[in-house]
């Protein structure tokens, strides 16, 4: 594909490998290595083996849900799988995986040659990898009531009072929560190290005004993790505070308040799909121009409605608590504030839309399923502007209507986005492409069973289905829409299962990438690939917002219009 | 077609960045004050909740002289930061020692005051909302003035081994701006527990 002959690389050249050690000194050398590209990998590989075990669960849960009456899991062993599968998708792939990006793709395209703290990258890292190594440990140490079995089963927003003592007795919690508490100390230091990266480490030329989007979105994302995961962090000490102590934070029976722990959650719950989503979109931002081939449409628009984004997303928590009870102006309050959500997001996507519009656009598998993200997108937004207007809320809260809504958030948008990265930098990353014949099955099979599942899911949630029941009577009418359900679950399990075959297939047997296959404008590409340790051998320069585009074309460059 | 000549960038122009101690400083301190406010505001929405006592008004007096010693160590430090960026190592140490000094007062005072609430007013972190939310607050206060007690330390160790150079300035600023943050998270403290809390 990259057979135009371009400068890349500034005459690096491509260091052969080293010879390899022993089996135990690779070990040792990953163990050890402060490298943001074997940390950001790490991320990933880490993200995506919990990837696959928490979508295990999500395929126990629909296995259980497919038929009324099902005794295929016993309601304490229910309540422990969609905890822990909320949990561990949350904390423990979403915000891994795109923190891997993020640590892997931020330095390469400002020009920098590791992050600013590589130190406290790594211990970020393994303070992470630790949290998901307790929260699992607690199937074989922590205990629950007698005759239960084990692992948290408190659902993942863990409302008090059950996580009080008397009522979740044993260990179980306590992992949840220090589990909960360890990420978060992950999450906040590497928050820490990339907005310290993307402001003081961007290479010579590279104003604000020049950054490309995928760094300012990922400080922005960093800015709502130190405001909003810090939170949760508070809680969960004082959540331990009440479970070790003997303290009444939430003991309603001493006068604590069971609704301020769901404000405390929520205050960090709804900023974090934003946490979520906003790599999400800095994957758009970068893939969506190159398979387009034009520049994006609207740059300061989209920095700008990324951190509008940010700051509307810390005043909009209570739209998870319209049923608890607020007063009409915390109602009107509350509706209005997640509404205007939609104006910047709508900015977003009218720009993603005109940077494809009259584009060339080639169809391979990143552009596939980042359109497909568009289109999911739009209408998880639209369920939310529902779901938003708090007389609607009432009606449909913690009915399957909302499971469906977030599935379409979480799912449609940020876990395809998230395989559309991985299509579009596995190449940078491993040196060797995906496999595109087996990418298409994957994306079809995965857009099918996505919509076979998400869209019918809203159905039951409007016919009143409750979430996280074990089971359901046979005359609710939910029957059919369950199984139909399940079925699609199953659809996308088979599609990551391609995926997972085609990633190892790909590493040993893919085509090689060469350092620019997708003839692409940012910096990392203009790197080997894999780059070496150092990235760079010289420290580049940039004069426009699309570097490689100024190399390539020296005759029309860029930074003469900018 | 323009023909627009290559410029890649300005080479006059030198290229500054922001100091990533200092933006990372900021951004530590931006996660722990949102830390502070989850506990300051636990702690307004449950005064006066308590099924039973003690009340803030019974246990609490106001601890005027060791916060006065804690707020002016801020004082000292900006010495001592002025002192080492002029390369004044003497009265760096010296200004350096003084806030060390005045933050360790400041634990002692605090000590005698959880040991003053346990002992004559019986109250624990388990005795009731006021005591939770009150031992609960001012240790991640006090946690804070040990952290920053142990980094200060280790500086002066350091400083007395003449192993700080006046181009460590920058480094000791850094660790100053936590310090300053220490201080003020102080004031919203004894602004919520001692003045609003005890009317």
């Amino acid at each position: 594909m990259a057979d135009q002959s371009l400068p890349v690389g500034q005459g690096v050249e491509v260091v052969g490998t080293p010879l390899r050690g022993t089996w135990l000194e690779v070990v040792h050398e990953w163990i050890i290595t402060v490298d943001h590209k074997k940390l950001g990998i790490m991320y990933i590989a880490y993200a995506l083996v919990f990837l696959l075990v928490a979508g295990f669960e999500a395929m126990l849960i629909r296995i259980q849900l497919a038929i009324p009456h099902n005794t295929f899991l016993s309601p304490f062993t229910f309540n422990r799988m969609f905890t822990m599968h909320g949990t561990t998708m949350v904390f423990l792939v979403g915000m891994p995986i795109l923190f891997g990006f993020g640590n892997y793709l931020v330095p390469l395209m400002i020009g920098a040659r590791d992050m600013a703290f590589p130190r406290l990258n790594a211990f970020s890292f393994w303070v992470s990898a630790f949290a998901g190594l307790l929260l699992y440990y607690s199937f074989i140490g922590g205990v629950g009531l007698s005759g239960t079995g084990s692992a948290p089963d408190v659902a993942w927003f863990a409302y008090a009072p059950l996580t009080e003592k008397a009522f979740s007795p044993g260990h179980t919690t306590d992992y949840w929560a220090i589990s909960i508490m360890a990420s978060g100390i992950g999450s906040i230091g590497t928050a820490i190290n990339i907005i310290a990266t993307v402001f003081c480490m961007r290479c010579k030329g590279m104003t604000l005004g020049r950054i490309p989007l995928l760094p300012w979105l990922y400080a922005t994302m960093s800015f709502i993790v130190l405001v909003a995961v810090s939170p949760l962090t508070a809680c969960q000490a004082m959540l331990l505070i009440d479970r070790y102590l003997g303290g009444h934070f939430f003991d309603t029976q001493a006068g604590g308040s069971a609704i301020l722990w769901a404000h405390f959650f929520w205050i960090f719950g709804h900023p974090e799909v934003y946490v979520l989503v906003l790599p999400a979109f800095a994957f758009a931002n970068e893939i969506i121009p190159v398979f387009s081939r034009k520049a994006i449409f609207g740059y300061s628009a989209m920095v700008a409605a990324s951190v509008s984004i940010a700051f509307i997303s810390l005043g909009v928590w209570a739209h998870h608590m319209f049923t608890i009870g607020m007063t009409s102006f915390g109602n009107a309050f509350f509706t209005l504030s997640t509404m205007l959500v939609s104006i910047p997001t709508g900015i977003k996507t009218f720009n993603w839309l005109a940077t494809i519009w009259g584009g060339k656009i080639r169809f391979e598998t990143p552009m596939l399923f980042s359109v497909a993200f568009l289109f999911q997108w739009v209408i998880a937004g639209l369920t939310g502007i529902m779901l938003s207007v708090s007389a609607w809320n009432w009606q449909l809260h913690n009915s399957y209507f909302v499971v469906a809504h977030f599935h379409y958030v979480l799912v449609g948008a940020i876990v395809f986005m998230i395989f559309a990265a991985l299509y579009y930098w596995y190449p940078k990353i491993t040196g060797r492409m995906l496999d595109e014949r087996l990418g298409k099955w994957h994306f079809w099979l995965m857009v099918i069973g996505f919509h076979i599942t998400f869209d019918t899911m809203h159905f039951p949630g409007l016919l009143g289905m409750p979430r996280q029941i074990y089971t359901y009577e046979p005359d609710r009418g939910w029957t059919t829409l369950n199984m139909i359900i399940s079925v699609g679950g199953f659809i996308q399990a088979i599609a990551i299962l391609i995926f997972v075959y085609n990633m190892v297939h790909s590493y040993f047997r893919g085509e090689e990438a060469g350092p620019d296959p997708w003839d692409a404008w940012t910096l990392e590409w203009a790197t080997s690939s894999p780059p070496p340790a150092y990235n760079f051998a010289i420290e580049p320069e940039v004069a426009s917002r699309r570097p490689l585009w100024d190399r390539k074309h020296p005759e029309d460059p860029d930074s003469a219009f900018e | 077609m323009a023909t627009v000549p290559m410029e890649h960038g300005n080479h006059d122009v030198t290229w500054t960045l922001p100091s990533r101690g200092t933006v990372a400083m900021a951004c530590l301190i931006t996660a722990e004050s949102a830390i502070f406010t989850i506990f300051v505001v636990a702690y307004l929405y449950y005064l006066g909740r308590d099924v039973h006592g003690p009340t803030p008004k019974e246990a609490l007096d106001v601890p005027w002289f060791y916060s006065i010693c804690l707020i002016s160590s801020s004082f000292f430090i900006v010495l001592a930061e002025r002192a080492i960026e002029h390369g004044k190592m003497a009265a760096f140490r010296l200004w350096w020692a003084v806030t060390i000094l005045l933050g360790i007062t400041f634990l002692y005072g605090t000590g005698v005051e959880w040991r003053n609430l346990i002992v004559e007013h019986h109250l624990t972190i388990a005795t009731n909302l006021f005591g939770t939310t009150y031992y609960s607050l001012v240790g991640l206060h006090a946690s804070h003035v040990v952290a920053g007690l142990i980094m200060m330390l280790v500086v002066l160790a350091f400083s007395l081994m003449g192993a700080v150079h006046p181009h460590h300035a920058y480094r000791v600023k850094t660790l100053a701006l936590y310090w300053h943050f220490v201080d003020a998270v102080w004031l919203v403290v004894f602004t919520v527990v001692y003045v609003v809390g005890r009317q």
